[in-house]
């Protein structure tokens, strides 16, 4: 049997990508293997680890829980966008140098988008809520900590720059 | 881990999904697909076909009036949470909605796609079980009522017809004057609950509804039973099942803890209910 293709159109990180992918294929696995942005991890696909979480129209999601062609129309925000249009780091990742928030990086793209996406709903999070704000997303190296601690550098960072 | 081929269709309309799904009896309704992705990635589920209800307009409404919650079949997880109208009209289901799982899969999930996923772990189907709510379903032979005491059949396994959408879940409201509680024991905020508890207290009664306790989202009555015996009446009306994350002993511990302590903040949340001075 010759599977059915279908042409989306996929808006990652302000660019418009067009491609033909089957019906099964997961919006992780279109980032990743069709448009080459490697930055979203993909670690259970199942949706308990966190490590493929992007934003959708500015929403955290699971990029492993979503089927590419369900998305099209849709904004999508990776890891790679959360950088400025100079390069420099934002201030979630600018928070993870600082405070140690990595050890293997694996977890990190789906942390660094998550709490970006979180900071903006929640600018001054409590320690229990920048907790449960990373809650959701598993860490095999770094016992939280830190991460917890960048979550709190970050809100910070954007209080003094004015802008998650 | 990838999903088997599957043809995907997207329809424009109530009708034409209903034709569609009406026309294949391997296909599949997708949702949120927060549960379905993952069954499809495991293989563990393997549908001709899906019919994703994402285009159709309308579908994702949340009204809310004196009677009750009406929550349409693409309203996620957390626009129902962060809803003050559901709040206000029935507060169990806000109460509930916090522990379905971390606010990454709310975002996506929906509320009623929880509720006909019919899994005894899910935190709606219990609310619904213990509200007496019901489902509107839709197909090509008409629409129907399901009562929430005849929607859950055993495990994931709900009275809903393959041919059948579920176009929205009915949460009736609370009665003025009376309480609720929800409480529920994880590993970790926001997993699946090792058991969970909700209470109603009102006229009628006092009841509880259990999660992760039996195969089925299960309601008992515990009108009179005293406070201290309130666990043991639970557990003489429940069978908790074993499974990988817990014994049944260890279950039956935590139905008698949070059966006491959940009645109890039921009680109290309708004695400050009924002190707001109706
Ligand atoms: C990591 C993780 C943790 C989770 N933790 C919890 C938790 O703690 N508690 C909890 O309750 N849930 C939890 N969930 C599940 C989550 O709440 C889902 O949102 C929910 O179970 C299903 O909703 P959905 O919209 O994603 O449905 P889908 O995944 O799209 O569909 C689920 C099933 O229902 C059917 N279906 C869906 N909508 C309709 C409809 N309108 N008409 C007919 N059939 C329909 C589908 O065909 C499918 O069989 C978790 C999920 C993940 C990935
Ligand atoms: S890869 Fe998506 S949540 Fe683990
Ligand atoms: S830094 Fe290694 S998994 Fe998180």
């Amino acid at each position: 049997m010759t599977e059915e293709l279908h042409d989306v159109r996929l808006d990652v990180n302000g660019t418009a990508y067009d491609v033909r992918v089957p019906a099964r294929r997961l919006l992780s696995d279109a980032l990743r293997h069709d448009l080459g942005l490697t930055g979203t991890h993909v670690g259970c696909e199942h949706g308990v680890c966190g490590s493929c979480t992007v934003l959708l129209d500015g929403a955290p999601v699971r990029a492993c829980l979503v089927l590419a062609v369900s998305v099209s129309g849709q904004r999508v925000t990776t890891v790679e966008g959360l950088t400025r249009p100079d390069g420099s780091l934002g201030p979630v990742q600018q928070a993870f140098a600082e405070c140690h928030g990595l050890q293997c990086g694996f977890c990190t793209p789906g942390f660094l988008t998550t709490i970006t996406a979180g900071l903006r709903d929640n600018p001054a999070p409590t320690h229990d809520e920048a907790r449960e704000m990373v809650a959701g997303n598993l860490c095999r190296c770094t016992g939280y900590q830190n991460i917890v601690r960048a979550v709190e550098r970050a809100a910070e960072l954007a209080a003094t720059e004015g802008r998650p | 881990m990838k999903p088997a081929p599957f043809a995907y269709h997207r329809p424009a309309s109530l009708d034409e999904a209903l034709t569609t799904l009406a026309g294949d009896p391997h296909a599949k309704v997708l949702a949120g697909g927060q549960s379905l992705v993952p069954l499809l990635s495991m293989r563990l589920a393997q549908p001709s076909a899906l019919v994703d209800l994402a285009g159709i307009p309308g579908l994702d409404g949340i009204e809310v009036d004196e009677h009750g919650v009406r929550v349409g079949a693409l309203a996620r997880h957390s626009a129902v949470l962060a809803s003050a109208d559901v709040r206000r009209v029935q507060p169990l289901v806000g109460l509930a909605l916090a522990h379905v799982a971390h606010a990454t899969i709310r975002n996506r999930g929906t509320t009623v796609g929880s509720v006909v996923h019919a899994d005894a772990a899910a935190e709606m189907p219990a609310v619904l079980a213990l509200l007496g709510g019901s489902v509107e379903a839709a197909s090509v032979r008409g629409t129907r009522t399901i009562a929430a005491d005849e929607l859950y059949l055993g495990p994931l396994e709900s009275s809903l017809a393959p041919d059948e959408i579920a176009t929205s879940a009915w949460f009736p409201a609370l009665p003025p004057g009376a309480g609720v509680a929800f409480e529920e024991v994880a590993r970790r905020q926001g997993d699946y609950a090792l058991a969970g508890v909700a209470a109603v207290a009102d006229d009628a009664g006092v009841r509880a509804g259990y999660l992760s306790v039996c195969e089925v989202p299960t309601v008992v009555d515990l009108t009179d039973v005293p406070a201290g015996g309130r666990g043991d009446a639970a557990l003489a009306r429940l069978d908790p099942a074993e499974d990988i994350h817990a014994t049944a002993a260890y279950r039956s511990q935590l139905v008698r803890v949070l059966t006491e302590r959940v009645v109890e903040s039921a009680l109290v949340s309708r004695r400050d209910r009924a002190g707001e001075g109706r």
